[in-house]
């Protein structure tokens, strides 16, 4: 878990064989030392409060000198190898020591020297969107058949539904951080203007979700204005933080201000999704009575994943169309360059205005459908990590890249999932292993890893959106990112 | 009048713990154009160092002399941490140098995510009490209401001066501040003229954990109980402090962070703590909207 440091020259170029091992044992005594060091106090001892709630410590040497061991072994080996093992060797240690291998550089530069597509890779990429897109939609019935009513409901729910949340949500963060080159670290905070719209709507006033779905949106759009407003005249990280505050302002309110919104409480007893009218309960004039099927709640499960799935095409639709309306295209000139889309008459505030309000509203659908989901609204689900893990579904996607969102949502938000159902692990490292608390901490090493891996993102070609005879995908390092 | 002096206090003791940490965010922004967002889960993995390190000294060794003690767990919380922002920053944003800007500032999102979760997984979800210290407190007035200063704050707030005296000595007079400032100006121009750039990164990385650790340890000392999710508030008031005072700007980074303590002590006095940390942070934005670069940032001057 440390610096695996550069290889010498001597060692690298192969032709000395005069004793590669001296420095490779130097090095490797080196890094042994710096994860010594590293897991001295925090590994080596552990702090655990007694009876009389008083901190007592218990030693750990052993764990400490064992990650020492193993660093100096893998550090010891990796420079002695061929040449070309060595970047087998990196990619196992990104992967053993948690994600965090930084020698993860060299194979990155693969990643970052983008040739021009060649033409299976063009084909390739032609039809895996629209494939993809296929197995997405049989995806419910697909899980139905395999595993049964009962069996497959986890799986619509826990993987589809909240894949496809985060699948919307990342395209419509992409309007702004993509498109636009705005760096919204507060997304978050117009998921949560839709979700409470719709809870406090529906509970207060008994709109349906049909009616307050568009009103969220509106509100959220509302919001993007008012909060995108004072804010254009910041670039950069100025941007950011602004935006990072807001969302954390939208957040603290919604748990201070009580009468409101229940504070942290939360609200429950949102009503739950109906069939355009037809509740999905086991009553005389429920979904199933109606239809004539056998009562389950996977039904409503379905109707759920095929509502979001509709809710994202049409943020993915919007987007397409949009990049190819004069306001698509002045979204993309912005991010390009700044000044001269000023020197070429674009209105730069209503053009970073829209983007914001676009954004938003598709935050705001998201956020309605989340709180009719799960029937239950708390700040919880606000706090700016939920930002932090958009930003990073959108940025590893490739930024600007609908499939890359897609692609990146999925492994972002299945990944950590998959995690849950690590129960056998416990038959290897005794019932005392709980494999679900190493979730997040290798949730943070992967992107760590991934960054690395792939700086510009999974997709790493672009098609743009004007052309002069024949579209031509071009490398992502040629697009601009964009300055606030 | 008794109340504002006692606030003044308390707001001025927060303050010099946020703008240590400012400097932090401050310098790496300075030098590498890079948030760092995972400085506040490293000063909560200091505070977690100093903890251990003192439990160490009086529980293992049994050091009887508490100042000597202390001495001991700033120097060895400086170094070790310090030796962490290394291995951070040699792992998860090198390679990223010179990739595009959001990269590295992902990297460090996924990072602030595993210290956090990797200080939880190693020492357990709870909070931990720190052994009771003696306390002497100062009564500064004697009437009706009590304006107290204890023997901590003042440690606290002669600490930091002392440290940003010594730091700010070493920016602006030594020959590893002159590199760092040349580095922070041109990198490539830098490196032309015989400037080792990676270490001298490498050594502001270290000098800002080192300065971390110190809030870190004054953090325990204050507060007396520390927990693996508490790097997270105290490190976007810090940088919040640092945009406020300009970042980039290390006088600005120590401004901010009293200016931000100040007012989260004074609002939560005068008016409810409950909307403490919004008052802060809507100060941040008022701030903004009329200066765009901070309180003491230089303009971005964009060449065309």
């Amino acid at each position: 878990m440390t610096a695996a440091p550069q290889s010498t020259p001597v060692a690298k170029s192969g032709e000395a064989t005069a004793s590669p091992f001296v420095p490779a044992l130097r090095n490797a005594v080196a890094a042994a030392l710096v994860a010594f060091g590293l897991s001295f106090p925090i590994i080596s001892y552990h702090a655990e409060s007694n009876i009389n709630n008083e901190l007592v410590l218990i030693g750990r040497w052993p764990l400490s000198f064992g990650i020492a061991a193993i660093v100096f072994l893998f550090v010891l080996f990796r420079q002695v190898s061929p040449p070309d093992w060595r970047v087998w060797f990196d990619r196992v240690g990104a992967v053993a020591a948690g994600g965090m291998g930084g020698a993860l550089a060299e194979s990155a530069a693969e990643g970052e020297g983008v040739a021009p597509p060649s033409p299976a890779r063009a084909r390739f990429s032609q039809w895996f969107g629209p494939f993809a897109l296929g197995v997405v939609i049989l995806f419910p019935f697909i899980m139905l058949g395999l595993l049964g009513p009962s069996g497959s409901l986890k799986w619509i729910n826990n993987y589809g539904v909240q894949i496809m949340i985060y699948v919307m949500l990342g395209w419509g963060l992409n309007i702004v951080v993509g498109l636009a080159g705005l760096l919204d670290l507060g997304y978050v905070a117009f998921y949560a203007v839709g979700a409470y719209s719709y809870a406090l709507l529906s509970t207060t006033f008994g709109l349906s979700f049909w009616i307050c779905l568009p009103l969220a949106g509106v509100l959220a759009a509302m919001w993007g204005v008012i909060l995108g407003f004072p804010v254009l005249r910041l670039r950069g990280d100025y941007l950011a933080i602004v935006t990072l505050a807001f969302g954390e302002i939208i957040r603290l309110v919604l748990v201070n201000w009580v009468d409101f919104t229940n504070g942290g409480a939360g609200i429950s007893g949102i009503p739950h999704v109906t069939f355009f009218g037809i509740p999905f309960n086991d009553d005389d004039n429920g979904f199933a009575a109606i239809f004539h099927l056998p009562y389950t709640p996977i039904y409503r499960t379905m109707f759920l994943f095929y509502l979001i799935l509709a809710l994202a095409l049409l943020t993915n639709f919007v987007t397409l169309r949009l990049r190819r309306l004069p306001i698509g295209r002045a979204w993309e000139a912005l991010r390009e360059d700044e000044i001269a889309c000023r020197s070429l008459g674009i209105n730069t505030t209503n053009t970073k205005l829209t983007a914001f309000a676009l954004g938003a509203m598709f935050g705001g659908f998201a956020g309605s459908f989340f709180s009719v989901r799960q029937g239950f609204v708390s700040p919880e689900s606000f706090t700016f990590m939920e930002s932090a893990t958009i930003l990073a579904i959108v940025v590893l996607g490739g930024m600007g890249s609908q499939l890359g969102v897609a692609i990146a949502a999925a492994v972002m938000i299945g990944a950590p999932e998959l995690m849950r159902e690590l129960d056998w692990m416990k038959q290897i490292f005794g019932a005392d292993f709980d494999p679900t608390q190493y979730r997040m901490l290798l949730f943070g090493a992967a992107m760590v890893v991934m960054m690395i891996w792939k700086p510009r993102g999974l997709v790493s070609t672009r098609s743009p959106s004007i052309f002069l005879k024949e579209s031509k995908a071009v490398s992502g390092d040629l697009v601009k990112e964009g300055h606030g | 009048m008794d109340n504002f002096l006692q606030q003044l206090i308390n707001g001025v003791t927060l303050g010099s713990i946020y703008g240590l940490i400012a400097i932090g965010y401050t310098m790496v922004y300075g030098i590498i154009g890079m948030v760092n967002f995972a400085h506040g889960d490293l000063f909560m993995l200091s505070a977690f160092i100093a903890l251990i390190v003192f439990m160490i000294l009086t529980q293992i060794l049994h050091l009887g002399s508490l100042p000597i003690a202390f001495v001991i767990v700033l120097v060895a919380g400086m170094a070790l941490t310090g030796l962490w922002n290394w291995a951070i920053e040699r792992l998860a944003y090198r390679p990223l140098r010179g990739s595009f800007r959001l990269a590295p500032l992902i990297s460090a999102i996924g990072m602030s995510i595993f210290l956090s979760n990797f200080v939880q997984v190693v020492q357990g979800p709870r909070n931990k009490p720190a052994p009771q210290l003696p306390n002497h407190v100062f009564n500064l007035t004697g009437g009706a209401y009590d304006v107290t200063l204890s023997i901590r704050q003042v440690l606290i707030v002669v600490l930091t001066a002392v440290l940003l005296g010594a730091f700010w000595y070493l920016v602006q007079y030594t020959s590893l501040g002159r590199a760092q400032r040349a580095c922070e100006q041109d990198r490539k121009m830098a490196a032309l003229l015989g400037i080792d750039v990676d270490m001298t990164i490498s050594i502001t990385f270290i000098i800002g954990a080192a300065l971390a650790a110190v809030a870190g340890v004054m953090f325990v000392i204050y507060y007396g109980v520390v927990n693996f999710a508490d790097g997270f508030v105290p490190g976007v008031k810090a940088f919040t402090a640092a945009v406020l005072g300009g970042i980039g700007s290390l006088p600005g980074a120590v401004l901010g962070g009293l200016l931000i303590g100040l007012i989260e002590v004074f609002w939560s006095s005068y008016f409810t703590t409950d909307y403490k940390d919004v008052a802060a942070f809507m100060i941040l934005a008022i701030t903004l909207i009329f200066m765009p670069s901070g309180i003491l940032g230089r303009p971005e001057v964009e060449k065309v």
